[in-house]
């Protein structure tokens, strides 16, 4: 029998609160119709439409999502590869340096990575702007895919894609019709996750951008350096709220369909 | 062939974009500052052939490396970056192992929807929620607020811009990845054991001390590897929640490049920050061996 004691109630109330209560304070005070962000005056929309009105946010709001598809697209497909050579593609040259390649990036500070490809882009006479954002972030990115899809990969039965290779499938096949369904829960968070890194990354955007190519998280961080400001609280909100709908919704299906899966499998049990 | 295009593709974008970028950070650590562009001297003359490349490497030197040694600026901000994180890491760690606890010890069908909740702010905008703290943190922010409508001070206290809202700052946003790792750990414990341990005459606490502690060491030095390494050179928090006197090594690397433009210095910090790092990762790459090892 578990004890849930006094104690764990009140340091998961605590810690929770602590967790939360900054943001349902930015999420309160977006609503405020004073310009002091310290002092309640009333409930308001206006800053939501002052933001939606304000051009320059929007275009930055614009980037970010083109640079945050195109990246997490990119960096999906490259990181599912790196994932199934490292899992299985068994001994070459070089696998160690690949695996420290791909492990290196999730730990590294993002100034010294922003800084390197920087140097890189100059080196090599590339304009910074839309796509050097769109490589930074494709190369971090597909770092955190392969780990997410090789977790998937490591823990999932090898015989099937055997058997399916002993069936007269060629190896592409195999991976298209077996592995690739098995394994898609994996690829989709993974590309979720890349979207989400992109999307709020500020450092290696500053230093790998160009001019036409701000994103949102740097118009955000020279806004916020001066203080803070009602429209940025609104902003908050909104993808806050976005962020919430997103993962509540995604943990249900996930539910769902685990559900279906115990089902699924109990029934086949009772056939056999 | 299908497979050596498969291993090629990415490993030459891995290649291209992540390790040949240090070797020029690597390189330029090595150059002068330069008024030219790029900033920096010697440049590569590939038409030179043989006699230019041999020039190229007798212009490099250590120079930026012995400047940042003879510079007190550099060594301070490379200790107080580590204080930071170190005193930040065992804050988090004594915020987030009650948590985990007390979430390793709710009823199992609690305990999705606890898990969800937290890694829940792990996916909003990091920089939203260090600017979250700003409004509360400031001279007339709700903090200072509320304390002075409790009674419990009389004048408002100076918490923004100090190293203060910096550990707030990296408790409050690296909070889940410390949470995780000891949570997984006391998960899997078998409750029997404390039962033994209390049956065999230990106290509560030292049933806990003797037995559930070591249990969840390895969560607890995954948790605290990965608070302390992003801490070390964290840029983001130290730039909005810290004053004009905290120094940390990101900051300082991120002015020396965008304000001061001097790009063989900022190398040269970026070539030592990584060296300071390669400890702990090590440490931590073989924790997590030996945990996979024993879950085996």
């Amino acid at each position: 029998m578990r004890r849930f004691s006094w104690f764990n109630v009140t340091s998961l109330t605590l810690g929770f609160a602590f967790l939360y209560l900054p943001m349902i304070i930015l999420v309160v005070y977006s609503f405020n119709s004073s310009r002091l962000v310290t002092v309640w005056a009333g409930f308001s929309t206006k800053w939501y439409g002052e933001l939606l009105q304000n051009e320059d946010f929007l275009q930055a709001a614009w980037v970010t999502i083109k640079v945050a598809f195109f990246a997490s697209s990119i960096a999906t497909v490259l990181g599912t590869m790196a994932a199934y050579v490292l899992v299985r593609g068994g001994r070459f040259h070089g696998r160690t340096l690949f695996s420290g390649m791909i492990y290196a990036p999730l730990v590294m500070p993002e100034v010294i990575t922003g800084l390197s490809l920087l140097l890189l882009f100059i080196g090599i006479g590339l304009d910074r702007g839309i796509l050097t954002v769109i490589l930074a972030h494709t190369t971090f990115a597909m770092c955190y895919v392969s780990v997410v899809v090789s977790s998937r990969l490591i823990s999932f039965d090898r015989s099937l894609e055997e058997a399916a290779l002993d069936l007269g499938c060629s190896p592409f096949e195999a991976f298209r019709l077996v592995t690739l369904p098995i394994i898609a829960p994996a690829v989709i968070s993974g590309w979720l996750l890349a979207f989400t890194l992109s999307l709020d990354d500020l450092v290696i955007a500053s230093f790998t951008t160009g001019p036409g190519a701000t994103t949102l998280p740097i118009k955000v961080f020279s806004a916020v350096r001066l203080g803070v400001s009602p429209e940025i609280n609104a902003l908050s909100t909104i993808m806050i709220g976005i962020v919430t709908i997103g993962v509540i919704t995604t943990s249900l299906i996930s539910k769902r369909s685990a559900i279906k899966q115990a089902r699924e499998e109990r029934a086949a049990d009772r056939s056999t | 062939m299908r497979r050596a295009v498969l291993i090629a593709v990415p490993y030459l974008w891995l290649l291209a974009l992540f390790l040949v970028p240090f070797l020029i950070v690597f390189k330029i650590s090595l150059s002068d500052a330069a008024i030219a562009r790029p900033p920096y001297f010697p440049q590569l003359e590939v038409s030179e052939g043989w006699s230019g490349l041999k020039e190229f490497f007798a212009e490099l030197d250590w120079e930026n490396y012995i400047f940042l040694g003879e510079d007190v600026l550099y060594y301070q901000a490379y200790l107080s970056s580590l204080k930071i994180a170190l005193i930040s890491t065992v804050l988090t760690l004594l915020v987030g192992y009650p948590i985990a606890y007390g979430m390793a010890r709710a009823a199992p069908e609690w305990r999705p929807t606890l898990l969800m909740l937290i890694i829940l702010p792990f996916w909003t905008s990091f920089l939203i929620r260090v600017y979250a703290w700003k409004g509360i943190l400031s001279t007339e922010g709700l903090l200072n607020q509320l304390l002075m409508s409790l009674g419990i001070i009389s004048d408002p206290l100076t918490i923004l811009n100090t190293n203060t809202a910096v550990y707030i700052g990296i408790v409050y946003t690296y909070l889940p990845f410390m949470v995780l790792p000891i949570y997984s750990a006391l998960e899997k414990m078998d409750d029997s054991l404390l039962e033994a341990a209390e049956d065999l005459g230990c106290s509560r606490f030292q049933a806990f001390w003797l037995v559930t502690f070591p249990m969840s060491r390895a969560g607890v030095f995954a948790g605290c590897f990965l608070v302390f390494i992003p801490a070390l050179g964290e840029f983001v928090i130290p730039s909005l929640l810290g004053g004009s006197d905290t120094l940390m090594i990101g900051k300082v690397l991120y002015e020396e490049f965008f304000s001061n433009r001097d790009w063989p210095v900022a190398s040269a910090v970026a070539v030592i920050l990584l060296l300071i790092l390669i400890v702990p990762i090590v440490l931590f790459q073989l924790n997590q061996q030996k945990q996979q090892e024993a879950e085996q």
